[in-house]
């Protein structure tokens, strides 16, 4: 520590600090504009101008380090002189067009120039004029003669999303950002340049001239789209969702947002909302009162439990419910008598059952991960699946963590990767017994040779060794001796070991019992054994489901569909009630992520139209069917008794015993690789506009291996037929030579693959 | 495509830095490829991106900061002609005059016959030799006088560059 003087206040700062992180930690405001603290120090704004006793000039503040005994002033007549000068020429190309410009009443230039900027210019000549440019549906850079050029966007792409897709072309006064070649922006962080932009030139598409700052209101939420849990202020007016921004937290979502937690909004106000109750009848959807839509539902539940038995009713629901709709969703199958309820739709192994001894989770706070050596990833797609841990292994990885891939395909973690086995599906097991195996010799002080050899070298030499399961792993057909196996990895080398939950509240719902328990039927036995009755809450069962051609058959062939849903979807086809619901934004919930943070929410908009929130729904179904304990009059009574002598910690534990561990046999044929693309998780996103005009959201491909391609006779961009089960697509076939041989890669959970089976298994793929 | 001759070349240059900086390399890589196909197309930028291991738009920096590089086609011969105060003083109006005279082109244009462009240059360090331009980046031609162009033209056309 050493000590400083900012503007005679006495200040204890660490060695290696600079004036501006000394002044921030004393509360004292230094004006500045490309100084952001998650990023690299560029010092090309100039703005932090700040005078410093024994030097001849002034000194930026943000390049500046400490020393001892050094005395600054921030606002003497020489720093405040300086910052004018700056902002004077800041000024000199910038077009002043702040009353149409969407960053006005948010943005740090007018800020500063209203405290530092003269009254009137002295420059007359023309302006410099940059042409706006295309760079993609979310980010707009229409008015880039706005950029004051302090790379902050070039430096978080560089930095954090770990591709530098903006960069700064030109020299001097033709300088301009820009993109290569009039290339998209096609990070799934790039939102944040939004957000980083200290002026307008980088501003929200979507968002483009809806609303100024100043009119709207801002509610705290939590995001429903991934299981990290992050923090977003959501700006509404009109009692719409205009935008939504992060709430800053450096245990969660630092200070950044993915793409998909920010523009998922639009999907809010789609035109396929649901906003009345129906019900068909003689084949036509009519538009009902609640109470005779409830009436019809409950009419038809206790007609079959009382003639069939409620075990032949089974409950589905996706984990981006809120943890009161879960709960209440099973205390009322479990009321009516059925233990059929699951929200794990897209797991196919379920052998897990019983053995496992809690919750599984994360197996480590967020934060952790950031402070890991080594890490192990196992069958994770993590840079789609889980953008902002992505980019959190990244930084750690840029500090020396080595990071070491085992999975059934090879995308770009924009990292630097350690050591990686790509094998097929098939061969995952192998390849972590061999890891396991590897790692026993290693700890004898002997080495073996391979990608799992090394694999385990890595891990034998870190301190703080992380190991996580994909949703890969964790859809995958054995994905209990892939976590019996990773358990093993992670105690052979003292480490952690955890899961990246798939969903906002893949915790949560197992902690409100969303499982069927020894009695009941799980999601898929519910699904292959078909009901006469199902309830589903929230859930698309052509794109949720591990099997989508199974869901289908079954929900087509039960006599009654009960839909809690916000949107109308393919439901209307086989459903008979739809209950308008309403998405996380226009309810108050609980999320539990993948840490185990217990969030708590508030609605931020009112349910459009008739939609109601989940857990009023189910409370008032209870009451139609007299079942004891559904009298909650708020969601927080409902909260409160699902987690009522719950001790989350106590709760989460990946720990499980008794699976055997046994490779399997290779499978003859294509394999079916299949990741659910990260525009397609859950409804509301599937549905937001922006989002699905990204290269992300591009129509699923039928990826195969160059060699596999030519094997059976097709080239690449040709259309074929690929068959599964009993049906079959047509899709575009496309090379990817990173892809291990004997798989072909097809995306699960969108609509254009739905006529396919299950996310593993034997597919054939032939010219069309 | 990067040829053959391009890559022998960058792998030599490639030497010359630590194993963890090889975008070191990127200028001279790209003064290779302008050397060979007499300007830089986003099609070379891609390759020598791909080939070095750097993203796209940091060749693309490098290659839109420096005049020397060319984005554009250009002539077979390219005349960078100094316009700054030394040449000026001693007569660069006159050899671009001249220039035009003789090629029927001004600053920034090529000749039909894509043989001859020419381009507006700053101060060479040489202003001993006022005026002066250079042959392609290359060969520098100073105390410029129509009789001197014309010889040099006339050279050019011999094929001596």
């Amino acid at each position: 520590m050493i000590n400083i003087e900012i503007d005679g206040k006495q200040i204890q700062t660490e060695n290696g600090a600079t004036v501006m992180e000394a002044a921030q930690q004393a509360g004292i405001t230094i004006p500045h504009l490309c100084y952001h603290k998650k990023l690299s120090i560029a010092g090309n704004c100039r703005m932090c101008m700040v005078q410093v006793e024994k030097a001849p000039k002034p000194l930026p503040a943000c390049a500046t380090p400490v020393v001892e005994g050094m005395k600054v002033f921030t606002h003497s007549e020489q720093a405040v002189k300086a910052q004018q000068g700056v902002m004077e020429f800041l000024l000199v190309n910038h077009p002043l067009d702040c009353p149409i410009c969407d960053q006005g009443g948010e943005c740090m230039l007018q800020d500063i120039s209203v405290g530092y900027g003269g009254v009137h210019s002295r420059y007359h000549e023309e302006k410099r004029v940059v042409l706006g440019k295309d760079i993609g549906p979310l980010v707009a850079a229409e008015e880039m003669s706005r950029c004051i050029n302090c790379t902050r966007c070039v430096r978080f792409g560089q930095e954090i999303a770990g591709q530098m897709e903006l960069g700064q072309a030109f020299r001097g006064e033709h300088a301009e950002i820009m993109s290569f070649v009039s290339g998209t922006v096609n990070s799934e962080l790039s939102g944040n340049m939004i957000d980083l932009c200290p002026v307008g030139a980088l501003t929200s598409k979507p968002f483009r001239y809806k609303a100024r700052s100043w009119e709207l209101s801002r509610r705290r939420s939590i995001s429903a789209h991934d299981s990290l849990g992050s923090g977003l202020a959501v700006h509404t007016m009109n009692n719409r969702v205009l935008r939504v921004l992060p709430i800053e937290n450096d245990d969660i979502n630092e200070c950044w947002l993915s793409d998909k937690d920010r523009f998922a909004y639009e999907g809010l106000n789609s035109a396929e909302r649901l906003t009345t109750p129906m019900i068909k009848q003689d084949g036509k959807w009519q538009e009902v009162e609640w109470q005779v839509a409830l009436e019809y539902a409950t009419n038809g539940l206790r007609h079959i439990a009382n003639g069939m038995g409620a075990e032949q009713i089974g409950a589905l629901a996706t984990a981006y419910s809120t943890l009161e709709e879960l709960y209440l969703l099973q205390k009322f199958m479990r009321g009516i008598g059925s233990q059929n309820v699951d929200f794990r739709l897209r797991q196919s192994d379920f052998s897990v059952d019983g053995k496992q001894q809690g919750a599984p989770w994360l197996g480590m706070p967020i934060a952790d991960i950031s402070k890991a050596d080594r890490l192990l990833i196992v069958g994770s797609f993590l840079r789609k699946d889980h953008p902002l841990l992505a980019a959190r292994i990244r930084q750690a990885v840029k500090k020396g963590a080595q990071a070491n891939i085992i999975h059934s395909t090879d995308d770009d973690l924009l990292m630097k990767v350690a050591n990686k086995a790509i094998v097929a599906p098939d061969a995952l097991v192998e390849v972590l017994m061999q890891v396991s195996k590897a790692l026993a010799v290693e700890k004898q002080g002997q080495s073996a040779s391979g990608e799992a050899a090394s694999i385990a070298k890595s891990l034998a030499s870190g301190e703080r060794v992380v190991v996580l399961l994909g949703n890969f792993a964790q859809q995958h057909p054995q994905a209990a001796q892939l976590q019996a196996l990773a358990q093993q990895i992670a105690a052979l080398c003292k480490g952690k070991f955890g899961f990246l939950g798939e969903a906002a509240n893949s915790v949560g719902a197992y902690l409100a019992q969303v499982t069927p328990g020894a009695k009941g039927l799980n999601a898929a036995s519910m699904l292959a054994t078909p009901r006469k009755v199902y309830v589903l809450l929230n859930v698309e069962a052509e794109l949720d489901c591990a099997n989508p051609q199974q869901a289908i058959a079954a929900m087509q062939a039960a006599d009654l569909v009960i839909a809690m849903s916000a949107y109308k979807n393919h439901a209307m086809e086989y459903a008979d009630v739809l209950l308008p619901i309403a998405p996380f934004t226009e309810t108050s919930g609980t999320f539990i992520s993948t840490e185990g943070r217990v969030q708590s929410f508030k609605g931020a908009v009112k349910p459009q139209g008739e939609a109601r929130p989940a857990w009023k729904v189910l409370r008032v179904l209870g009451n139609l069917l007299k079942l004891d304990g559904f009298d909650q009059d708020t969601s927080e009574a409902v909260r409160d008794e699902a987690m009522n002598g719950v001790d989350v910690a106590a709760k989460l534990n990946n720990a499980i015993d008794g699976v055997e561990v046994q490779a399997a046999p290779s499978a003859s044929g294509l394999q079916r690789v299949s990741e659910v693309p990260i525009y397609a998780t859950d409804a509301v996103v599937r549905r937001s506009a922006p989002l699905q005009a990204t290269a992300d959201a591009a129509p699923p491909r039928a990826w195969l291996h160059s060699d596999e391609l030519k094997k059976l006779g097709l080239q690449a961009g040709e259309s074929v037929k690929i068959s599964q089960g009993q049906g079959s697509v047509k899709l575009l076939a496309a090379a990817d030579d990173k892809l291990p041989k004997g798989v072909a890669r097809i995306a699960a959970g969108h609509a254009a693959t739905a006529a396919l089976g299950a996310m593993f298994g034997t597919i054939t793929v032939e010219r069309a | 495509m990067l040829s053959q001759q391009i890559t022998t070349l960058i792998d030599k240059e490639l030497k010359k830095y630590p194993a963890d900086q090889r975008q070191s390399a990127v200028m001279a890589a790209l003064r290779f490829v302008q050397d060979e196909k007499g300007w830089i197309a986003p099609d070379d930028m891609v390759d020598i991106a791909a080939y070095i291991g750097m993203p796209q738009m940091a060749v693309y920096e490098v290659a839109t900061f420096y005049h020397m590089y060319n984005l554009k086609p250009t002539g077979k011969y390219t005349l960078t002609v100094c316009t700054n105060l030394s040449c000026q003083l001693c007569g660069s109006d006159d050899t671009l005059a001249h220039l035009h005279k003789k090629l029927g082109i001004g600053l920034g244009e090529v000749t039909t016959d894509g043989k001859y462009g020419i381009r507006e240059g700053e101060c060479m360090g040489a202003c001993v030799d006022a005026p002066m331009f250079t042959i392609n980046n290359k060969k520098l031609c100073g105390r410029l006088t129509p009789q001197k162009i014309d010889q040099i033209l006339a050279d050019l056309e011999g094929g001596q560059a």
